[in-house]
């Protein structure tokens, strides 16, 4: 099973082919991808140099462009593509049908991914989008339960790829409009969930309090682990109980379940985290790496390391292994 | 890793210009080292951000655009946009992209207030430049090189064991 990889940078982009990525998944720094963070993210130039050190190693470079294109600068998300394709992406990963169109026109030899944000999750989307614009694979939105994604894998033609740790979104990928309502900009149109121009932390006594906008997101009492800023993990007042109403701050982690993934008919396990530091990525890449090659028996083990780098350091298998129905 | 009282005390006492001095040759260095360190900053280059060890009686100010460090007595630290606060060790490894920003926050470890955009730049900026402390300051010791780079890079292995035990 190929092992996807995430950078939020060169440096990390090197980590990850270091420590043993088959692909590293990277964006443009500009809102054409969903990790449009401050700082991060790469410039042609940079793009350039780390898909040529990928290929050095027989590593493949994955480029996100998958927010969704508004009207009138369609402009930016073209010109993404067209320079990706120019620089030798090894596939595009693309949530917008507009934008799926023009690749499948103007490039029609460019591989083409689907992307969480497309939220296709079901047989009949995947097929449409295998036909219309010749996706060659999907990755799958964290909605669904193994044997969901194995009935799946049945129906469709093309190769999946799933998300097997790292940050976990609410479930609505692609169609979260919580960070739009909370501060007016989203994943899926600005590339920012929560962004950081809208956050703020300050203590309050012995409580951390997370702000975003004009909501209080949470307070952690001393000693709680901290989360994300986000609206689908704040801790709200409902009725007479004080809690979590969409999702606890916790990362995904379904490394114990990589043999029953395989035999579902996945081909590809994605690492979440390109807006984390190169340390995550190095450590994160090759703990996974080692555990798609190990037995059973030896993965809990290397990967109960990977807790503390977790948001709020606990892990859940969410959708995977759905237990709430 | 908390750094020991008896290591911190002297700072107390020692002139604050000589800290400062100090300071800047270490600062001037890798930014001589690195030259396009602040270059993923953009608009936040001209932002001040206040780096506040928790176990020092000091506080770093770094002024990207102009280059400058400055060296502050606590409790008197000029105004920042964005200040970070955390133990010595762990601001230094974070500085070199030794530990995961997020992981250490995560934790609680680390404590963020202000520009969090702003912070957030600096992070990424400094994550993506691949800063080696000892080596840039063995660069600066002449026919010492060597022996400084070693020493330094043994205090550091030593420093962040610890840390790297406990978030990677």
């Amino acid at each position: 099973m190929e092992l996807i990889c995430p950078a939020g940078t060169p440096a990390a982009f090197r980590e990850a082919v270091d420590a043993g990525a088959d692909a590293v998944y990277c964006g443009f720094r500009d809102e054409t991808n969903a990790r449009n963070f401050p700082g991060l993210n790469f410039s042609r130039d940079e793009l350039k140099t780390a898909i040529a050190y990928a290929r050095r190693h027989k590593v493949m470079t994955f480029v996100a462009i998958n927010t969704f294109m508004r009207a009138g600068q369609e402009k930016l998300w073209h010109d993404a593509v067209d320079d990706a394709v120019r620089l030798g992406a090894d596939a595009l990963i693309l949530a917008d049908f507009g934008l799926m169109a023009y690749t499948a026109e103007r490039h029609p030899q460019q591989r083409l991914h689907v992307s969480v944000q497309a939220s296709a999750s079901n047989a009949d989307a995947v097929k449409f989008l295998v036909e219309t614009f010749g996706a060659k694979r999907v990755v799958l939105p964290r909605i669904l339960t193994i044997p969901d994604i194995a009935r799946l894998a049945r129906q469709i033609s093309c190769e999946i790829e799933v998300f097997v740790f790292g940050g976990l979104c609410v479930m609505a990928e692609g169609r979260c409009s919580l960070s739009s309502y909370a501060t007016g900009k989203s994943p899926n149109m600005n590339g920012v969930c929560s962004p950081a121009s809208h956050v703020r932390y300050r203590e309050d006594g012995s409580e951390l309090v997370s702000e975003l906008g004009d909501y209080t997101i949470n307070r952690f009492p001393a000693g709680e682990a901290a989360g994300y800023p986000t609206l689908c993990k704040g801790r709200f007042d409902i009725a007479e109980e004080r809690g979590y109403a969409f999702e606890d701050p916790v990362s995904l982690d379904v490394m114990d379940h990589i043999d029953a993934l395989r035999d579902a008919g996945v081909g590809a396990l994605k690492i979440e985290g390109r807006q984390r530091g190169k340390a995550y990525v190095a450590e994160v890449v090759s703990v996974m790496r080692r555990a798609v090659a190990a037995d059973a028996t030896e993965r809990p083990a290397l990967l109960s390391r990977l807790r503390r780098l977790s948001e709020g350091q606990k892990t859940t298998s969410g959708a995977y292994e759905k237990r709430w129905r | 890793m908390t750094l020991p009282f008896a290591m911190t005390a002297p700072l107390r006492f020692a002139p604050l210009p000589l800290i400062e001095h100090a300071t800047r040759l270490v600062f001037a260095q890798v930014v001589r080292q690195h030259p396009d360190l602040f270059d993923r900053l953009g608009e936040h280059a001209d932002k001040r951000y206040a780096f506040v060890p928790t176990d020092l009686p000091l506080g770093f100010l770094i002024e990207p655009a102009a280059r400058r460090i400055s060296v502050h007595r606590k409790p008197h630290l000029p105004a920042a946009d964005a200040c970070m606060g955390g133990t010595f060790v762990l601001l230094l490894a974070l500085l070199e992209g030794q530990l995961d920003g997020d992981a250490v926050f995560f934790s609680r470890s680390l404590t963020i207030t202000g520009d969090m955009e702003a912070m957030l730049a600096l992070r990424n900026a400094l994550d993506d430049c691949n800063i080696d402390l000892p080596a840039d300051i063995a660069r600066m010791s002449g026919p010492f090189a060597p022996l400084v780079r070693r020493a330094a890079s043994e205090i550091r292995t030593r420093a962040l064991s610890g840390e790297a035990a406990r978030w990677n």
